[in-house]
C-alpha cells in the first residue's frame, strides 16, 4: 500500500516537471488570432458598421470573451490537464466568484439607482 | 530520521503518510502563482464591477467620448499584444537554451511594456491638464483606479523583467531562472487578458454609450 502510493507520487512528479509549452505555431495562431478579434471590435466602434448601439456592444462584448479564451489556450497553455486539473479548478472556481461579484454588484446597485428619490421630489419635504 | 518500517509488512492500515516525501525545489510553483493571479483577477474584478457602477455618473463632467481617443487605444493595445508574443518568442528561445535570443525578446518584451506604459502615462496627463481629474466625477475616479491598477501591475512587471535580465545575464538560464521566467510569462499574459476586458468596456463601450 504504502509503496503504491509512492509510485503515484513519482508519476505525479514526472506530470508536474513538464509543463505545457507552446511551439512556434501555437504561439503565432494565437498571435493572428488575437489581432482579428482586437482589430475587428476597434473598428466596428470607430466605424459604426452596426446598425444599432446595442448590437455593436452585444457583438464587441463576445468578441471579448472569445479573445479571452483564444489567450487562455495559446498563451497562458491552459489545459483540463495542467497541474493535475488543479489550475482549471482555480480558474473555474474565480470564473464563478468573479460572475457573482460582477452581475450581484451591477444588479444591485441598478436597483437601487431606479428605487432613489428623484432629487427634485426631495428638495419639497422639510 | 524515521524509523523505516514498512506498516503493509507488519499488518497494520495506513490512513495517512507521515512524513512528506521530498519535493524538487519548485515543484508547485506554477499552482501556487496561477493561484495568485486568479486572486489578482478578482481584485480586477472589483474594480471592474466598481466601474461598472459609476460609469455612467458624469457629473456634468467630460464623459468617455470627449476624453478617449481610440486610435491611441488601439496603438496601445497593439503594443501590449506585441509585448505578449515576444515574450513567448523569449520562451522558446528560451526551451532551445539560447541565451543571447532569449535576452534579446525579453529586451524587445521590456520595449512594448515601456511603450505602453509610456502612452498611457502621455493620456492620463493629457487627460489630467484639460481637468479630467480622478477628483472630478465618479466615473473619471472608477477609470484612474482600473486603468492605473493595471498600469501599476504592468510597471511592475517591467521591474520584473529587469531583474530577470540581469539574473539570466549573471547565472544563465539555469533552472531557478526558467521558473521564475515561466512565473512572469504567467503573470504577462495575464495582464493582456485583464488589457482585453479593459479596452472592450472601458474604452470602447465608454465611447459606444
Amino acid at each position: 500500500m504504502n509503496t503504491d502510493t509512492h509510485a503515484a507520487h513519482a508519476d505525479d512528479h514526472h506530470q508536474g516537471d513538464s509543463h505545457a509549452h507552446g511551439s512556434f505555431s501555437t504561439y503565432m495562431l494565437g498571435f493572428v488570432l488575437s489581432v482579428v478579434l482586437t482589430a475587428t471590435p476597434f473598428w466596428l466602434v470607430m466605424s459604426g458598421a452596426l446598425p444599432s448601439k446595442q448590437i455593436t456592444a452585444l457583438v464587441i462584448m463576445a468578441f471579448a470573451v472569445v479573445q479571452i479564451v483564444v489567450h487562455m489556450i495559446y498563451f497562458l497553455h491552459m489545459s483540463p490537464k495542467s497541474e493535475n486539473g488543479w489550475s482549471m479548478m482555480a480558474l473555474i472556481f474565480t470564473i464563478v466568484m468573479v460572475a457573482i461579484a460582477l452581475s450581484g454588484s451591477l444588479w444591485v446597485m441598478n436597483h437601487l439607482n431606479s428605487n432613489m428619490m428623484p432629487i427634485h421630489q426631495m428638495t419639497g419635504m422639510k | 530520521m524515521t524509523v523505516t518500517v514498512n506498516p503493509a509488512q507488519t499488518g497494520e492500515p495506513v490512513f495517512y503518510l507521515a512524513d512528506e516525501h521530498p519535493h524538487p525545489e519548485g515543484y508547485s510553483t506554477s499552482l501556487g502563482f496561477w493561484i495568485y493571479l486568479m486572486s489578482d483577477c478578482l481584485i480586477f474584478a472589483i474594480l471592474f464591477a466598481t466601474f461598472g457602477v459609476l460609469g455612467g455618473n458624469y457629473a456634468a463632467g467630460p464623459a468617455p467620448k470627449d476624453l478617449f481617443e481610440l486610435p491611441l487605444v488601439a496603438v496601445n493595445t497593439s503594443m501590449l499584444l506585441l509585448s505578449s508574443i515576444t515574450y513567448g518568442f523569449a520562451m522558446l528561445t528560451m526551451q532551445q537554451n539560447k541565451i543571447g535570443q532569449t535576452q534579446m525578446w525579453l529586451a524587445i518584451t521590456g520595449l512594448f511594456g515601456a511603450a505602453f506604459i509610456g502612452i498611457e502615462l502621455s493620456e492620463f496627463a493629457h487627460m489630467i491638464h484639460e481637468g479630467a481629474t480622478p477628483q472630478r466625477s465618479a466615473f473619471l475616479s472608477a477609470f484612474f483606479t482600473l486603468v492605473g491598477t493595471h498600469g501599476l501591475h504592468v510597471t511592475c512587471g517591467l521591474i520584473w523583467l529587469v531583474t530577470l535580465m540581469v539574473q539570466v545575464w549573471k547565472f544563465g538560464l539555469i533552472e531557478a531562472n526558467r521558473r521564475r521566467l515561466m512565473c512572469l510569462s504567467m503573470f504577462w499574459h495575464f495582464l493582456d487578458v485583464v488589457w482585453i476586458g479593459v479596452f472592450t468596456f472601458v474604452y470602447l463601450l465608454g465611447v459606444l454609450r
